[in-house]
């Protein structure tokens, strides 16, 4: 049984920052902006979450300055898109190539270094629990927030009236203006949000999973963040299947392996982005499921004429 | 105070021209300010970047002691390295160029590169004997048609079911570079390559050949310079070009005039696949002269930024590769002589591309600083 | 014309590049390494450059080093081995087994530059030596120790590519620990990469829940350590002492001790006695060295040693029969030793791996 949570505790870090990352990058692409550079602002997150934590001593400090690094990193990306109306993919790809430079250069002085680990709770009695104890009551704090990030943001989306105007900007962004929405505005709180998701997401992978800054440590998975949004066609409870499916093939594939089953990893490697192109396809053919979550306005820039 | 943006009734041409050479300047600024904040004296390390890997720095010591000519004679092998590193660049980009100006966002050219590097190994792996005048050309070709038929994919998939393009593509890259890996590991591994990833070496005949004797520089580049032209007569001076432009403006346009906006999808991609594919098959027949675990080194995303630089336009283009190998090239100078660490090369083009999409926006707008002095008229 | 162009400005370059290399022949001489990693990797790059440091530390004012960091293989190295070429300097190590033929290449156009090659074959051309460590030595005084130290009798090895220092490697530690309990059982997991931290820990993750509580990896990050750390069962540092990343953890590590070879080989350039040559130096020449036993009984840290000595003197050798193949065939006959092309070539396993080797 042991082996079974303790298998199942390393999904759920697996998994948490790729729901962290996927849930900021859904409100982005809900509010009709595509931002390709999460795997640059996670980076830049991992970044900044060592370093204050090391200089400071406090993770919980780290994972703060890391959602703030995330954020201001964004703020570069909504300044070029909306303020100067430039491409939103190639800007969000400058992003990315600029925050694994950067990133690298900041981190200098921090590699080698042995982390400060954000320690999992141990509240008395309640994660002594048997079987449930440690998965419910035992695990860091910013998995916690990542489930809870779920929830809030599917409140958010489909119950408060804010949420209604951030999907109305995302579907029609013409029509939303024409209401009396400040399409800009919402659009940069949105991608703001994503920011500081990419960043908490960056501190998950560089205070907890492994404690150590190492350059380029994000290794692809803000790409794989940004697959998840789709394959969970921009549901954020589909988000949470989806990266705890894609934590449990990373997961697996060594655990088949380590039993003798020979898949070659190439094959589960690239699986995710198979499965994530089968998806798109779906998801493409059926027209009202379509209609029904995919905004619209996706990628296009809006210039509010006066 | 805040910005805004008032569009102009057409493109100026003033700055469509001024633009990528204001973002240069800018990003020298910023690099300028980033050594500073490095403790690296700036211009130094803008020198050891950009100019020092164009000419020769020598001593003249034992005949003028305190005289030394500096940075007078060209580094020939410098920039022919440049030349080397450009190449790929150029060739991707052109196709690229063609792809978004189209409209069509092929983010996955990486993808492309490396499949076509694959499929045209696959010759000179799999018949590694066969030698003839007419194996060099079925490698090129068999390199374009890897490249288009992946291209094909994301292609396809968004005219026959409209699937997002950019999204596809790039899963696309992740899924190739996992092929490759594979294949050299795997079924493609040379037996007498001590376990190492990689094919047998090619036979000479499958090599594209050195433009002069010991050279690193291929016939690559000829090919590069060849289709940019090639390319810039067609979007400049015939019907599909114009077509290109139509569908890339405005789709609705376009289908007034009677042009297919899905066939131009397949086209795009089509024809960017195949330059991507011919840039990986020169890359594998040219420098590495066999296919290994080693040929993505994102080549296809900085190709991207070549693009933009060169303003879409192929000409442009060219210049603009060749600017951007001189980064790379000038990070290791800069790494040599003044230890500054080669993630600035990085930084630089993640900058350069940043301040080009900000300056992009001045050829359809003009920026106002509302409540405040006008910021660029 | 264009060419001819090139080709003067080639003719011209080679020629100043070789006056100032003679103006400056009397002054100091440069070292340059080539490195595949960043230099703070903790592992297999930072212990080169260790290396770099004590040439700098021995031979002071008379050297000048520098490295280039990040340099991916193949093709793409030959850029910075010929650019360090070109800037003047007399010795250049390049540190990773793919550098091999980048290296020969830039040997060729360049004769009056020593080159030397971390862990390869080929020496082409006179300026050519190749050199290397029996990192498997170490390896077999771990699987002694994991032996003794494991409860379960199964210890965990994460893998990187199925090359033949790696299944050396594997091999050495899986008899060193069949020599202390002959039911001793391996798992092996490959991760196809060197270095990427998230994807180490993954894997040591997985092993451990398998039911290995012994760890060792021949990747280059930190990250199993810290895994074994936090699941309290102990682990092997690899390629340099891992120990502030794993204090109640790390039992020894095996540490690439570069330093002898680039001080011996730098001062014979300074001296002028520089020869092509080949090595393949073990612990009895200070290249393979054990950190510290540490997290262990005294007895095991007495065994290890002694096991140690015995390598160390020439004694004792870890490949001597009898050895099985996995497969049951008789690779070694009592008291056999292996040659050294099928130790250099090694593509199979041993009796006891758990695992079977990718093709």
């Amino acid at each position: 049984m042991d082996v079974w949570i303790s298998i199942i505790l390393s999904i759920c870090a697996a998994s948490t920052p790729l729901l962290l990352a996927a849930t900021g990058e859904l409100v982005v692409e809900r509010s009709g902006v595509l931002n390709l550079g999460v795997e640059g602002m996670m980076i830049m997150g991992a970044v900044a979450g060592f370093a204050t934590a090391q200089v400071t001593g406090n993770p919980y400090l780290g994972a703060l300055v890391a959602m703030g690094a995330g954020a201001l990193f964004s703020l570069l990306f909504a300044f070029l898109t909306l303020t100067l109306v430039a491409n939103q993919v190639a800007t969000g790809l400058a992003l990315t190539i600029l925050g694994i430079g950067l990133s690298g250069m900041i981190g200098e002085g921090f590699v080698g270094r042995p982390g400060i680990r954000m320690e999992a709770l141990d509240i008395p009695i309640l994660t002594d629990l048997p079987i449930i104890g440690k998965l419910i009551f035992g695990q860091d704090l910013i998995f916690y927030i990542s489930i809870a990030l779920v929830f809030g943001v599917y409140w958010f989306l489909f119950k408060t009236r804010a949420g209604l105007t951030l999907r109305s900007v995302g579907d029609n962004h013409t029509s939303a203006h024409a209401l009396g929405i400040n399409v800009i505005k919402v659009r940069y709180l949105a991608v703001l949000f994503g920011g500081a998701c990419a960043g908490l997401a960056g501190a998950h992978l560089s205070l907890v999973y492994v404690p150590q800054w190492v350059e380029g440590m994000t290794a692809g998975r803000g790409w794989i963040a940004l697959a998840l949004v789709v394959f969970a066609s921009w549901r954020p409870g589909r988000v949470l299947v989806g990266a705890y499916l894609f934590g449990t093939v990373t997961i697996g594939q060594f655990h088949a392996q380590a039993i003798g089953i020979a898949i070659p990893a190439q094959f589960l490697t690239s699986l995710p982005y198979i499965a994530t192109i089968v998806v798109l396809v779906l998801i493409a053919r059926n027209r009202r499921m379509t209609m029904l979550n995919t905004p619209a306005s996706l990628g296009q820039s809006f210039v509010p004429d006066r | 105070m805040r910005l805004e943006l008032q569009k102009r009734a057409g493109a100026s041409t003033l700055f469509s021209i001024l633009s990528p050479f204001i973002a240069l300047v800018l990003t020298l600024v910023a690099g300028a300010i980033m050594f500073v904040i490095l403790g690296k004296p700036p211009f130094a390390s803008l020198y050891s970047y950009f100019i020092e890997p164009l000419f020769l720095k020598f001593d003249m010591g034992p005949i003028f002691s305190d005289f030394s000519f500096e940075g007078i004679v060209p580094n020939g092998w410098s920039l022919e390295q440049i030349l080397v590193k450009a190449t790929p660049l150029a060739l991707i980009a052109v196709g690229l160029a063609v792809c978004f100006r189209s409209g069509n966002w092929n983010i996955g050219a990486e993808g492309q590169y490396l499949i076509g590097g694959m499929f045209g190994a696959m010759i000179p792996v799999l018949f590694n004997d066969w030698n003839s005048p007419l194996t060099l050309p079925l490698v090129l070709i068999m390199g374009m048609l890897g490249g288009a038929l992946y291209g094909f994919i994301p292609a396809i998939l968004k005219s026959r079911f409209g699937t997002n393009e950019i999204l596809t593509s790039l899963m696309l890259v992740y899924v190739a570079q996992q092929l490759v890996d594979w294949i050299v590991r795997g079924p493609w591994r040379d037996p007498k390559g001590m376990g190492f990833p990689g094919t047998k070496s090619f036979n000479e005949s499958a090599v594209l050949p050195s433009l002069w004797q010991h050279a690193d520089a291929h016939y690559g580049a000829v090919i590069a310079v060849v289709a940019a032209i090639a390319v810039w007569f067609m979007l400049a001076k015939t019907s599909k070009g114009f077509e290109i432009t139509v569908l890339g403006q405005s789709p609705r346009a376009g289908r007034f005039a009677g042009f297919s906006a899905k066939n131009m999808t397949v086209f795009a991609f089509l024809f960017s696949g195949a330059m991507a594919g011919l840039a990986g098959i020169s890359e594998v027949s040219g420098s590495v002269e066999k296919l290994d675990d080693k040929l993505s080194l994102g080549y296809g995303f900085t190709a991207i930024i070549v693009a933009f630089l060169g303003r879409l336009n192929p000409l442009g283009i060219v210049a603009a590769a060749l600017v951007l190998a001189l980064s790379y090239i000038g990070g290791e100078a800069a790494q040599i002589s003044l230890g500054v660490s080669d993630r600035a090369a990085r930084v630089f083009q993640g900058l350069l591309l940043f301040f080009v999409l900000a300056c992009d926006t001045l050829i359809h707008y003009r920026v106002r600083l509302v409540a405040a002095v006008e910021a660029v008229a | 014309m264009k060419k001819t162009l090139f080709a003067l400005a080639a003719s011209a370059a080679v020629m100043l590049s070789a006056g100032a290399a003679q103006a400056d022949g009397h002054a100091k001489t440069k070292a340059c390494f080539i490195y595949i990693g960043p230099t703070g990797d903790f592992g297999w790059t930072y212990q080169h450059d260790e290396g770099r440091k004590a040439v700098e530390a021995e031979f002071g004012d008379k050297v000048e080093t520098a490295f280039l960091e990040n340099v991916p293989e193949s093709a793409e190295a030959q850029r910075p081995i010929e650019a360090f070429a070109r800037s003047g300097c007399n010795i250049i190590f390049t540190t990773s087994f793919n550098y091999m033929d980048p290296t020969n290449k830039a040997a060729a156009k360049h004769p009056d530059v020593k080159f030397e090659h971390a862990t390869g074959y080929k020496r082409e051309h006179p300026n050519v030596s190749t050199y290397s460590s029996k990192f498997y030595q170490g390896r077999y005084v771990q699987g002694q120790i994991a032996a003794k130290m494991s409860k379960t009798g199964v210890a965990g090895y994460i893998a990187s590519f199925p090359i033949p220092e790696v299944v050396r490697g594997i091999n050495s530690f899986i008899l060193g620990a069949q020599s202390v309990n002959p039911d001793f059982k391996l798992k092996v997991v490959w991760v196809s990469t060197w270095f990427d931290p998230p994807k180490e820990a993954d894997a040591a993750k997985a092993l451990i829940d398998q039911g290995v509580d012994i760890l060792t990896q021949h990747t280059d990050s930190t990250a199993a350590m810290q895994v074994a750390a936090e699941r309290g069962i102990k682990a092997f540092g690899q390629a340099s002492d891992m120990i502030k990343f794993g204090p109640k953890t790390q039992l020894t590590a095996i540490i690439d001790d570069w330093a002898p070879y680039y001080k011996e080989r730098v001062k014979a350039v300074i001296d002028g006695t520089w020869k092509q040559q080949d090595v393949w130096h073990g612990m009895d020449h200070g290249s393979v060295a054990m950190a510290p036993y540490t997290n262990m009984p005294d007895d095991v840290a007495a065994m290890a040693k002694k096991t140690e000595e015995s390598i160390r003197d020439g004694s004792f050798e870890p490949f001597t029969g009898p050895v099985t193949k996995q497969d049951g065939t008789v690779w070694l006959k009592d008291g056999e030793k292996a040659d050294i092309g099928t130790m250099l070539g090694m593509n199979f396993y041993v009796k006891g791996v758990d695992d079977k080797l990718p093709k």
